[in-house]
């Protein structure tokens, strides 16, 4: 196993359905993502050290720790039980997470819900399905964070200027990370005005 | 090569259900997937996928049966199975549960009885084609590698 000179973006990916966390997992880990998956809102906030229940004391996830930091949080919308927005309101709401970016991902494009999310703190809103093309978009609001200072240079990294560790590789992956697949329906990104 | 005429007939199959809109751009995507990461991506996503609507196709049997129908419950469930139909590149399924959400939300219980056999109907063919797509790739990998030996 190699050892990586740079950490790989840590993006932990929130969905209720088995079949779409594996997409995300697959399209993250094919870009170089690392990838955590969780099936709900409250089993997110677990994993990122957050509480909900103080009686219960064990946890199945280990506490959130420097070496497991979140650089990105992708969520689905309608989940049953926590949507993607409470889980949103509660990461937003807390001192210890409200850095992290949350993108929401939705298969309805709901203007109401957009501005809903963005104005409580939602990086962007993506459509489901999510494609190669959609991670392009992705990568500057993973840049927001404060928590990754080499991000600059792992974005180079990743968009071509290749590290000597696995250069076909890499250039295999960026073909298809640059490859704009044809998109037929109408796709739909909002961020908030700076 | 030994898989080359299993090779032909898999482009074949995948080229006609690309043709006969039983998949669409996003089935590409995920071919693109398999290409990076290696096979048996695309038979894990199919087989999810299956699963999922059998569930869905059978509960939503059940909701309709009821003598008083939740209207409600029923729109959920379409939802859920648009949204996996639509992340697989299932068109057809998918546009099937867009005219099925309609009926629904007009409480229609006759439209929504009648939307489900169709959406049985796409899921059945899909499925054969699924089936038939999975065993050809399994075969192709065990030739290959046996090739390779």
């Amino acid at each position: 196993m190699e050892i990586a000179t740079q950490t790989p973006f840590h993006v932990l990916a929130v969905d209720d359905s088995s079949l779409e966390r594996k997409l995300i997992e697959k399209l993250l880990k094919t870009s170089s993502y690392q990838v955590t998956t969780v099936d709900s809102g409250s089993k997110a906030l677990e994993f990122l050290g957050l509480k909900e229940d103080q009686k219960s004391n064990a946890s199945t996830f280990p506490l959130y720790q420097k070496e497991t930091k979140v650089n990105l949080i992708i969520t689905d919308y309608c989940m049953p039980g926590m949507s993607g927005y409470d889980l949103l309101k509660k990461i937003k709401e807390s001192s210890a997470l409200r850095d992290i970016p949350v993108v929401i991902l939705s298969s309805e494009n709901v203007p109401s819900r957009v501005t809903r999310c963005l104005e409580e703190g939602a990086e962007a809103f993506f459509l489901k399905p999510l494609k190669f093309s959609d991670l392009a978009r992705l990568e500057p609001h993973l840049s927001k964070s404060k928590d990754v200072p080499e991000m600059h240079n792992l974005f180079k990294s990743k968009m071509g200027l290749m590290s000597k560790r696995n250069k076909r590789k890499r250039g295999e992956q960026d073909e298809n990370l640059h490859e704009t697949v044809g998109v037929t329906g109408p796709r739909l990104k909002l961020t908030p005005s700076d | 090569m030994a898989s080359a005429p299993l090779k032909a007939q898999l482009t074949d199959l995948l080229n006609s259900m690309f043709a006969m809109d039983f998949l669409d751009e996003q089935f590409k995507e995920l071919q693109m997937l398999e290409e990076a990461s290696g096979p048996g991506f695309l038979a894990e996503v199919v087989t999810l996928f299956c699963g999922d609507a059998e569930r869905i196709i059978s509960q939503l049997s059940v909701l309709l049966n009821e003598p008083v129908v939740d209207f409600g419950k029923v729109d959920a469930n379409v939802h859920q199975l648009k949204g996996s139909s639509s992340s697989v590149g299932a068109k057809r399924v998918a546009l099937v549960c867009v005219k099925f959400r309609n009926v629904c939300q007009e409480n229609d219980k006759e439209g929504c009885i009648a939307a489900l056999h169709e959406i049985r109907h796409e899921f059945d063919e899909l499925h054969k084609k699924f089936q038939t797509m999975v065993q050809l790739e399994q075969q192709i990998q065990v030739l290959d590698s046996k090739q390779m030996n």
